[in-house]
């Protein structure tokens, strides 16, 4: 069957990340921004929702089973109110859901307990790398095999509190292959460099990780030896990617309607003339197109369906454009009053930009 | 639960419906297209014969009603797919010939029309005719020569001679899907929208039933089209033209400051919207499909999961055109699960219909400059597919229309407004 109607379940979670994330988050992003940072409480406040928790079953501490596709619909939800604060409340799980979807037992055993019973801890994961073709499927940080373990070399960009994290995944080239590797803070040879600043994320410390000859045990690679199939976690990544940029996309779209409803030109208001009106109506059918194409995926992923990585990667792609076209238009609706720093479509903006290259800063 | 599962049913009429496509559609497509109104009769008798005997796709009243409890049993297990069957279809027989699909016999819009506003009675007398032995067209009669989007200016007019109590119908309709064949080649009708008092404007509009062989109802013109030229798109001349008083549909009686009559029609187009761009969806899908398959004869894969600076043009063209013609798809399916499940959904019908017009020329558009000369030329059939696509975003409202009822929609706007 078809249907297009979220579980009484899902709803309720809605519901909850819809009143933080417009209350707590819309009302302090613009000076968690301007800031850099957001006070320690709203991220517990939001980590107590539960979204990350809920997603790991009972055995490993938390009190759910994993569906990326109410990840979906959370991260919409969340990334409604803002982006960065999204990546920062669901950090750990860059840490915790590789661990859940492609971790031997005792790796599961040993990491979800502590992060799923606990409170918030900057657990995270070191993916993206300072190139303008970076590739998941193709990363130039390598893993080579060396007695009982890997050496990892390389360079990783933008890992979230990499300054205060104990435990990261890093991501490296193994023979060809993306395999993740279990890393703690002090292993000789990681370096955390200094906080990065980009375009729009500024309230989500991110910092640059260095790997030289970092040796880590075969047992801490992800799925023990043997490794592991990555592509649940692509998955989760474009399909993270895909939600949160729905969600800013909806605060975009909404913000500027409203804005043309309340705005008089010529005697009418803005978003009385067509040249308004038809931006607001593509921007809308836009967002809900590629949402429809997101929840598909997602529930491809949790289904086992063929070809479930390519429509993850495909809403992911639609996602990007569509966040692009629609945060740049609720900045142009607003005129200049939207290039002000006072209303926030240019930080939507900024972030818009963002979902084609920040592939690995979010999971879910 | 939000899923994602094709029922059954569908599957199943999917894989039926594609042979139909492959055998009966694709191998006339050319053929047809180069002879403009020369009627497709073996497709045409062999849908009619398919249709009588499995009830697909027909909006036909049942024969004999079910036992009361068997129906009730039914309903309760499975919530209704009959919309959704529809689009499957639609796009299914679109993607072997949108042309050759729009000469289904079945009632069309003509049906659809004395479906969403016909009494029990007029379904009977009107609908039954689409189980006769032999296929049997109906169509709707709106566009007029002076106005096309702005249905509230019919000039068309229907007089109540009280003597006779027959309505009178004079005026000119353009633009008739069908026409021809629910007027001169079957025992079918036209549904005509005219003004019963043209002082009260959309309030005085209705529509009428008027059947083949009315005398003054006469087809006048078959345009020369751009593309889907299988389809006879006529216009009808009604001079003096009476029908019986209760071939009207909807109330003969004006209620000052209200527009039921035509919201009625608008209404109409909340079902049908989705469904045309269903049929746009089925061409484009072709036109992708084959262009893949002549890349894969060059050797040409497309990869995805690599980022777009990685990846070449075409394969950018091909992924920008996979996630176009989806998330149109998934729109429209949306907007019939509305339907079926009796949601209100002019938004999302709208938003179907001019995502569906907006992508399926694109895909076609951008199709044909990645296949070059190829694609100009008509030995394959992407040049025809990019004349019939543009329909999409033409007939059954503009995307410019539709765009406007999405804002008004989102903005809460009413039509004084926003114009």
């Amino acid at each position: 069957m078809y249907s297009f109607e979220p579980s009484e379940e899902q709803k309720m979670l809605i519901d909850a990340i819809n009143r933080y994330a417009v209350n707590d988050l819309r009302r302090k992003a613009h000076d968690a921004d301007e800031e850099y940072g957001y006070p320690k409480e709203v991220l517990e406040k939001g980590w107590e929702l539960g979204v990350l928790q809920a997603s790991i079953p009972e055995a490993y501490g938390g009190f759910g089973e994993h569906s990326v596709l109410t990840g979906v619909l959370a991260a919409e939800e969340m990334a409604y109110g803002d982006f960065a604060a999204t990546l920062a409340v669901l950090t750990p799980g860059l840490f915790a859901l590789p661990i859940l979807a492609c971790g031997t037992e005792e790796q599961k055993q040993t990491y979800l307990p502590p992060i799923a019973e606990g409170e918030w801890l900057p657990y995270t994961a070191a993916c993206i790398e300072p190139s303008f073709d970076f590739d998941l499927l193709e990363m130039r940080t390598t893993a080579q095999q060396q007695n009982g373990g890997y050496l990892l070399r390389g360079e990783k960009i933008y890992v979230p509190f990499a300054a205060d994290a104990e435990q990261m995944i890093v991501y490296a080239n193994l023979e060809g292959k993306t395999q993740g590797f279990i890393v703690h803070k002090d292993t000789p040879g990681l370096t955390v460099g200094d906080r990065q600043k980009t375009l729009g994320i500024n309230a989500l410390p991110i910092y640059k990780v260095t790997l030289q000859d970092v040796f880590v045990p075969a047992e801490q690679r992800l799925g023990g030896p043997q490794g592991h199939d990555p592509t649940p976690i692509f998955d989760s990544m474009h399909l993270a990617m895909a939600a949160m940029a729905i969600g800013v996309s909806r605060a975009a779209f909404e913000y500027s309607r409203d804005y043309a409803k309340e705005r008089e030109v010529f005697g009418v208001k803005v978003a009385q003339k067509q040249a308004i009106a038809f931006m607001l109506a593509e921007m809308a059918t836009e967002i809900e197109a590629i949402r429809l194409l997101t929840w598909e995926a997602a529930w491809m992923v949790d289904n086992h369906k063929e070809n479930a990585s390519k429509q993850a990667y495909l809403a992911h792609i639609g996602a990007m454009d569509m966040a692009m076209m629609v945060t740049d238009r609720a900045v142009q609706i607003l005129g200049g009053h939207g290039y002000i720093r006072e209303h926030p479509v240019e930080l939507w903006m900024r972030n818009g930009r963002g979902f084609a290259m920040l592939t690995g800063l979010g999971m879910i | 639960m939000i899923e994602f599962e094709m029922p059954k049913p569908i599957a199943q009429q999917s894989y039926v419906l594609q042979t139909v496509a492959e055998n009966m559609m694709r191998p006339v497509s050319r053929y047809f297209d180069e002879h403009e109104h020369e009627i497709p009769w073996d497709y045409i008798n062999f849908m009619h014969m398919a249709m009588r005997a499995t009830g697909a796709g027909s909006l036909a009243p049942p024969a004999e009603k079910k036992k009361e409890g068997e129906e009730e049993e039914r309903k309760e297990k499975r919530p209704p797919i009959g919309y959704q069957m529809l689009a499957f279809m639609l796009e299914m027989l679109s993607w072997g010939d949108v042309g050759i699909y729009l000469c289904t016999p079945g009632g069309g819009l003509g049906a659809a029309a004395v479906e969403a506003a016909g009494t029990p009675e007029q379904k009977q007398k009107f609908l039954a005719r689409f189980r006769d032995e032999k296929p049997v067209f109906a169509a709707m009669a709106m566009t007029e020569p002076h106005c096309g989007s702005d249905t509230s200016a019919i000039r068309t007019t229907a007089v109540l001679d009280k003597n006779t109590n027959e309505w009178v119908l004079n005026g000119e309709k353009i633009f008739v899907t069908a026409g021809q064949k629910s007027l001169e080649e079957s025992n079918g009708f036209v549904v005509v929208w005219a003004t019963i008092d043209p002082s009260a404007g959309r309030a005085g509009m209705r529509s009428f039933v008027v059947e083949a062989g009315t005398p003054g109802v006469k087809v006048t013109k078959l345009e020369h089209k751009m593309g889907i030229r299988a389809s006879d798109t006529a216009s009808i001349v009604l001079q003096d033209a009476r029908v019986p008083f209760e071939n009207i549909l909807g109330s003969p009686e004006i209620q000052p400051d209200t527009s039921k009559g035509f919201k009625g029609a608008m209404a109409t187009f909340d079902a049908t919207r989705p469904l045309v761009a269903a049929t746009g969806v089925g061409v484009a899908r072709a036109t992708l499909e084959l262009v893949k398959e002549l890349l894969a004869k060059q050797g040409i894969e497309i990869r995805y999961g690599l980022p777009r600076s990685k990846l070449t043009n075409i394969e950018r063209e091909i992924i920008d055109m996979e996630v176009m013609l989806r998330s149109a798809w998934l729109l429209v399916i949306k907007a019939v699960w509305m339907a079926d499940n009796r949601k209100p959904n002019p938004l999302e019908a709208s938003m179907a219909k001019l995502r569906a017009g907006d992508v399926v020329t694109k895909i076609t558009q951008r199709a044909l400059e990645l296949m070059g000369p190829i694609g100009y030329s008509r030995d394959y059939l992407l040049e025809k597919w990019f004349r019939d696509a543009k329909i999409t975003d033409i007939y059954e409202g503009t995307g410019q229309i539709n765009r406007l009822v999405v804002a008004r929609n989102i903005l809460g706007y009413s039509g004084r407004e926003l114009r």
